[in-house]
């Protein structure tokens, strides 16, 4: 057996109870261990995807126990390419968390985020539904610490809310894995596959209830609409640099239900046809229109950027709703970008915030307002896929994959008009903030009471130099992503291709033909 | 039986249903636990109900036997639902003490007001 598979679930497994225990009052070895963690989890995911890229999927069966029996770890691309994104994100946001000193303002910051780390990789890996139950608990548990990390009662408000939400998912979870298990009598993905397929079409009604709970789960966690309500004002009210990382979060939803769909559930499997596709392409439609309106809309920058990442969740579902393998590898890349994308806008909404506070309001100047500024005309940029970045190429692949489909007009409809929505919403908070601060500035001057505050303050972060260089990894993230646009969409079209014959999965893991 | 298990889950279930849609903290916190008391009802029931069996296999003679995964489920489900009461009660207590109130929907003022600006 493969070991390097566990390796990214055993690896922040072990070094974040470490981190709590031994560390526990040295901030210092906390950055230094934390950091070097993400490295290391960086490496792991450049093997496991090299060794996945072969197009071999690769099963790790944990305890020795066969599949179905025991829990399995799956490796293909898909799975192996989501794990590299997660370590990609990490890094930048734990740098970028130890320079702004986030991590100093509550406690645990490094370990709650190896344990979110341990979550994420886990729902990847796991082929498993209650392990994927499992290891969503873990990365909620986590997120619970980190979104109220840092305290203040608005936040400790905002953080009841969200783990209210999330507990009424994980009991729908529950009550939809019970239903699934009591038809099909077992939890294992691949063995899920193989029995609802079997399954005589009169007793498949217990199933589709069970299939729907589940879509559900996952919408919940992708913050579709009508559940994204959680979203708003979680994201907007934790830290910022805790928001960016959670910009993996929704995408775990989303990567279950292309799992699970692809998988067992797809609609051209006749036990749950016409459940899928029909309800989550009108629900993902919405999706996307209410997240633009929303950026019109918000009287602050961070719950601008938390509208913006339901937006780029709208059109992420709408690719994945069409189940083909030409839209799912296009929706395998704007992943990517939109993970990117949204966390870049986070850092850059906290260094704003930092500076002036959050309101979309004409305040006086900030420190390094112009260099802010430019990293905040590349975020919308990419966020509202206008070129030359890879925001533009993703929607472009969503819509040319659209071209054929049924909802072919709503979908280039939504989609155009939604980007031109961003644009004005964007361009509208970027003026508010970076350009009216001159007016503010001339108004201050005539009321002799705030005279003394028009002085250029000093970078409120303790390493200003390493956020700046955090934020700029991002970016420099999604050059790459446009530059190797080709080989990209190359790895994600094979990726499809992949997902799209469950069949090889499915006698990987069960260890037989059919 | 059957009667009995399934009324019993839809009971707990409408019971945390109403009480997570009430508006303060406590009734909320009160609700999920009834609603995760409901989820391992049903888990148990989903091995199908089997009375006075065992939930191992007896190889020396044909007994009836009730399914253990279910079983296995559950604990998996009560610990977890158990940390997680206990995670919400930290968080709802330390929102009550900061903010004087215990009301589960933010207002107006709560959104606006720039977070971290706080901390």
């Amino acid at each position: 057996m493969n070991h390097w598979i566990v390796a990214p679930i055993v690896l922040p497994a072990i070094l974040a109870p470490f981190i709590i225990m031994v560390l526990r009052y040295h901030l210092d070895l906390q950055r230094i261990f934390s950091v070097a963690g993400v490295v290391g989890l960086l490496g792991i995911a450049l093997t496991i995807t090299a060794q996945a890229s072969g197009g071999d999927i690769q099963v790790y069966e944990l305890g020795n126990w066969p599949a179905p029996f025991g829990i399995v770890l799956v490796l293909d691309r898909m799975a192996a390419m989501m794990v590299l994104l997660t370590a990609l994100l990490a890094l930048p946001i734990v740098l970028y968390a130890i320079a702004s000193g986030w991590d100093d303002r509550g406690k645990h910051f490094h370990a709650l985020f190896h344990f979110q780390l341990m979550g994420v990789c886990g729902a990847f890996l796991t082929g498993d539904a209650f392990n994927l139950f499992v290891f969503f608990e873990v990365l909620l548990i986590a997120s619970y610490g980190l979104m109220t990390h840092g305290g203040g009662a608005v936040r400790l408000k905002a953080g009841v809310q969200y783990v209210t939400y999330n507990l009424l998912g994980s009991t729908l979870f529950l009550f939809a894995l019970g239903t699934i298990y009591a038809v099909t009598g077992t939890l294992n993905m691949a063995d899920i596959a193989v029995r609802v397929a079997e399954l005589p079409a009169e007793d498949t009604a217990l199933l589709r209830v069970g299939t729907v709970l589940l879509l559900l789960v996952f919408c919940i966690k992708a913050a579709v609409l009508p559940l994204h309500f959680w979203l708003p004002a979680s994201y907007a009210n934790a830290p910022l640099p805790v928001a960016a990382l959670f910009a993996i979060m929704t995408k775990v939803g989303a990567y279950s239900i292309l799992r699970m769909y692809t998988l067992g559930f797809g609609p051209e499997v006749e036990a749950t046809q016409g459940l899928v596709g029909t309800w989550l392409q009108p629900a993902a439609l919405l999706t996307l229109a209410v997240g633009t309106i929303g950026i019109l809309g918000a009287q602050h920058i961070a719950r601008m950027v938390a509208f913006c990442a339901i937006a780029s969740m709208g059109t992420l579902l709408i690719a994945i709703s069409m189940f083909t393998p030409t839209a799912t590898a296009a929706a395998l890349y704007y992943i990517y970008h939109s993970t990117l994308a949204t966390a870049l806008l986070f850092l850059v909404a906290d260094l704003v915030m930092e500076r002036r506070g959050g309101a979309l309001a004409p305040r006086p100047p900030m420190a390094q307002s112009g260099l802010i500024s430019a990293l905040f005309f590349v975020g919308a940029i990419a966020m509202a896929g206008m070129p030359p970045l890879s925001g533009f190429v993703g929607k472009l692949l969503v819509l040319d994959a659209a071209r054929d489909t049924e909802w072919a007009n709503a979908v280039w409809a939504v989609v155009l008009i939604g980007s031109f929505v961003t644009i004005v919403g964007l361009a509208r908070a970027g003026s508010l903030v970076f350009w009216k601060s001159h007016d503010a500035q001339h108004n201050t001057e005539m009321d002799p009471e705030n005279d003394e505050e028009v002085e250029f303050l000093p970078a409120p972060e303790p390493m200003p130099g390493l956020a700046f260089t955090s934020v700029f990894g991002l970016v420099l993230g999604l050059v790459l992503l446009t530059l190797f646009a080709g080989p990209a969409l190359e790895y994600t079209t094979k990726t499809a291709e992949q997902l799209f014959e469950p069949q090889q999965y499915i006698s990987a893991v069960l260890g037989r033909e059919g | 039986m059957e009667a009995l298990v399934a009324s019993a889950v839809g009971v707990l279930t409408a019971a945390g249903i109403f009480l997570i849609l009430r508006r303060r903290t406590f009734p909320v916190i009160l609700g999920l636990s009834l609603l995760t008391y409901a989820v391992n009802v049903f888990l148990f029931a989903t091995g199908r109900l089997a009375l006075n069996a065992p939930a191992v296999l007896n190889k020396y003679e044909d007994v009836p036997y009730t399914d253990p995964l279910p079983q296995a489920l559950v604990l998996t489900a009560i610990v977890i639902s158990f940390g997680m009461t206990a995670v919400i009660v930290m968080i709802a207590l330390s929102a009550y003490l900061s903010s004087k109130d215990d009301h589960i929907d933010m207002t107006a003022h709560d959104s606006v007001d720039a977070p971290g600006e706080d901390a």
